[in-house]
């Protein structure tokens, strides 16, 4: 028993219940990253537990593993939740500065908070129908997030987005309820345990496509078609969280259940996760690099990234999985950044359409150079935190055999990167076009740039410090790939 | 709206007692029984709609001039708040805990739970939600 474990999703719920009552924009914003800042310090003392002493868990309300419900946190869900909570923080510094009086003033900030909840939530739990719970919690703060403003194009996109999200919520309770038709139980250690004892037949691979159809299209793997629309109607600072955030719930969904519950058949499941992740690279590369303006380029570089994070989990072997968390880490940050770069080019150039930018550089110098460095983070070039992951992947891959998948994904990793340097040339270097519209002003787009330098020094760190990070990274894949340590965890013995 | 709404009004002034009685005997029956915060809320919110209905919104603020966003607010804080209590035990998130106790008034080993303290947050959650979300909606037909 350790309380600890609860408290990063109990004191987003408290912040964003006590943030109802505050009338003040100051303290709204001041409590709201005072509480970020607790949560990473809360997790940081978890993780050096788990580092400690092994995977903690809490039986909520002292009812015991297999029948009450469980929170693990184990090594990955703990690096997972620290991460998103630093990213947020730094999402909620870029918000403060450009969401608006208007949308502050209508619980921005409680949503915020509570969406934060969800993410760590999900992350946190170890039973099946808890995840789907706290899906739910972070889903319908994002509704109202993604419709806070009620200009034309969020409510169009956030209708659709709302319908797509409520057919994969009513797809996960069903496949939910087969599961424990077919099993007996939701524990996810427990499922696994059971599942190895009567072997994953038909019926459960069956099963096991509904959750990866469910988990595929809230990740954005293959099934991204609601993605582009959604992820571009918001303001730039709730699309840089759910950019960072909502896809990874979904692929660390994919990743929880198809290492510790269905992996028993990978011949089927991962094979077709690898093809599912071939597919999504290809489309999203070609995405980004047929783009004609700003924000398709960065809606496509998130779908190119989810496919390249579960091809990781398709090939399956410790070293791909430890790849994964390295790569997950990495993007969870650097999508952030792309998107916050992203928000304050649109400041800056009035128009998100390349044909129409120009000659940024002169006026933004330093927007212009984190872009450019960002293209080398999404690209995987070393110093920065993309390479090790994406080097541990492609071996991963080569190991397992898929050459042409491999082939994929290092063509499409240098495709992202024209991807975004086409975005730098046309906005920052080529010569201004006739008729472009003026930029915004330039005080407010300084301000904007403090987030984007911390995340750009998350990311170069989270490089040059794999080496420190390497010894919790290798913890968090052995358990992915050796799930008795997991399963003895939660139900002991 | 200007309609005769005699009967109405004189109704409701009997009925939305009896509606506020029953609603409180679900709220405490809600331990062992069917019942509870829940439903209790629900109740309780349909007397205060029915309160709405027959008198107008304008006489209805100055009577009950409560703000339902922050009342939806305490109630979860009391909820959260009973589960965090076990904190202070050292037992698990949620934990709860009952005794039996000589109260005057109510007899002898009454049995007090801390699930009615979740349950009283879950009721307060329930009105105010219900209550902001049939106000908006009426707000705006004027």
């Amino acid at each position: 028993m350790n309380n600890v474990v609860v408290l990063p999703i109990l004191i987003p719920v408290l912040t964003g219940i006590v943030l109802i009552l505050v009338r003040s924009l100051t303290w709204l914003r001041i409590i709201g990253v005072a509480s970020l800042l607790i949560n990473i310090g809360v997790t940081a003392y978890l993780i050096s537990q788990i580092d400690a002493t092994g995977i903690q868990v809490l039986e909520l309300g002292g009812w015991s593993a297999p029948f009450g419900i469980v929170l693990v946190a184990d090594m990955f869900a703990a690096l997972l939740v620290v991460t998103a909570n630093v990213t947020a923080v730094i999402c909620l510094l870029f918000a403060s500065r450009t969401i608006g009086e208007k949308r502050e003033r209508f619980y921005f900030h409680s949503f915020y908070q509570f969406l934060i909840a969800g993410v760590c939530g999900s992350f946190l739990t170890g039973d099946i129908f808890n995840l789907f719970v706290f899906f739910e919690v972070m889903l319908i703060s994002s509704y109202a997030l993604i419709v806070l403003g009620a200009t034309k194009q969020q409510l169009r996109e956030s209708i659709k987005y709302m319908l797509v999200n409520m057919l994969s919520s009513v797809f996960f309770v069903v496949s939910v309820g087969f599961l424990y038709g077919a099993v007996g139980t939701l524990n996810m250690a427990d499922l696994s345990l059971r599942i190895a004892e009567m072997g994953q037949g038909g019926l459960l691979n069956i099963i096991a496509l509904m959750f990866l159809f469910v988990f595929g299209l809230k990740a954005g793997l293959f099934l991204f078609f609601w993605l582009p629309g959604s992820y571009s109607a918001p303001p730039a600072a709730v699309s840089a969280i759910f950019a960072a955030l909502l896809t990874k719930v979904g692929i660390y969904a994919l990743i929880r259940t198809f290492t510790l519950i269905f992996y028993q058949d990978p011949d089927f499941t991962h094979e077709l996760l690898g093809w599912m992740a071939g597919a999504t690279i290809v489309l999203g590369t070609i995405g980004a690099v047929g783009a004609k303006n700003v924000k398709g380029i960065l809606v496509y570089n998130v779908v190119a990234s989810v496919g390249f994070i579960i091809f990781g989990l398709a090939a399956f072997t410790e070293g791909a999985l430890q790849g994964v968390v390295y790569y997950l880490l990495h993007d969870i940050v650097i999508k952030a950044l792309l998107f916050l770069l992203g928000g304050a080019f649109l400041i800056a150039a009035g128009t998100g359409r390349l044909r129409s930018t120009g000659e940024w550089i002169r006026t933004y110098p330093l927007l212009g150079w984190l872009l450019f460095a960002t293209a080398f983070a999404v690209a995987g070039v070393p110093p920065l935190s993309g390479f090790l992951g994406k080097l541990l992947i492609l071996e991963g891959g080569l190991r397992a055999g898929e050459y042409v998948l491999v082939g994929i994904a290092l063509l499409s990793s240098l495709l992202l990167l024209y991807s975004i340097i086409r975005w730098f040339m046309e906005g920052f270097w080529k010569p201004r076009p006739e008729g472009a519209p003026a930029g915004g002003e330039t005080r407010v787009v300084r301000s904007l740039l403090m987030p984007c330098v911390l995340l750009l020094a998350i990311s170069a760190a989270l490089g040059l410090g794999a080496e420190g990070l390497a010894g919790f990274v290798d913890q968090a894949a052995h358990t992915m790939a050796e799930p008795s340590v997991y399963i003895s965890a939660v139900l002991g013995e | 709206m200007n309609m005769n709404d005699v009967i109405l009004r004189t109704a409701t002034k009997v009925i939305t007692f009896i509606i506020l009685t029953f609603s409180l005997y679900m709220f405490f029956a809600g331990h062992n029984n069917p019942g509870g915060g829940f439903i209790g809320g629900l109740i309780t919110a349909s007397a205060l709609v029915l309160l709405y209905l027959s008198f107008d919104l304008e006489s209805m603020k100055k009577v009950l001039p409560v703000n339902y966003i922050a009342m939806t607010a305490i109630g979860l804080l009391i909820a959260v708040a009973t589960g965090m209590g076990s904190f202070l035990f050292g037992a698990p998130f949620l934990s709860h805990a009952f005794g039996y106790y000589d109260l005057p008034l109510f007899g002898e080993k009454t049995e007090l739970a801390t699930a009615v303290l979740f349950d009283l947050g879950v009721y307060l959650t329930v009105v105010g939600i219900t209550m902001t979300i049939i106000l908006a909606i009426g707000e705006d037909q004027t």
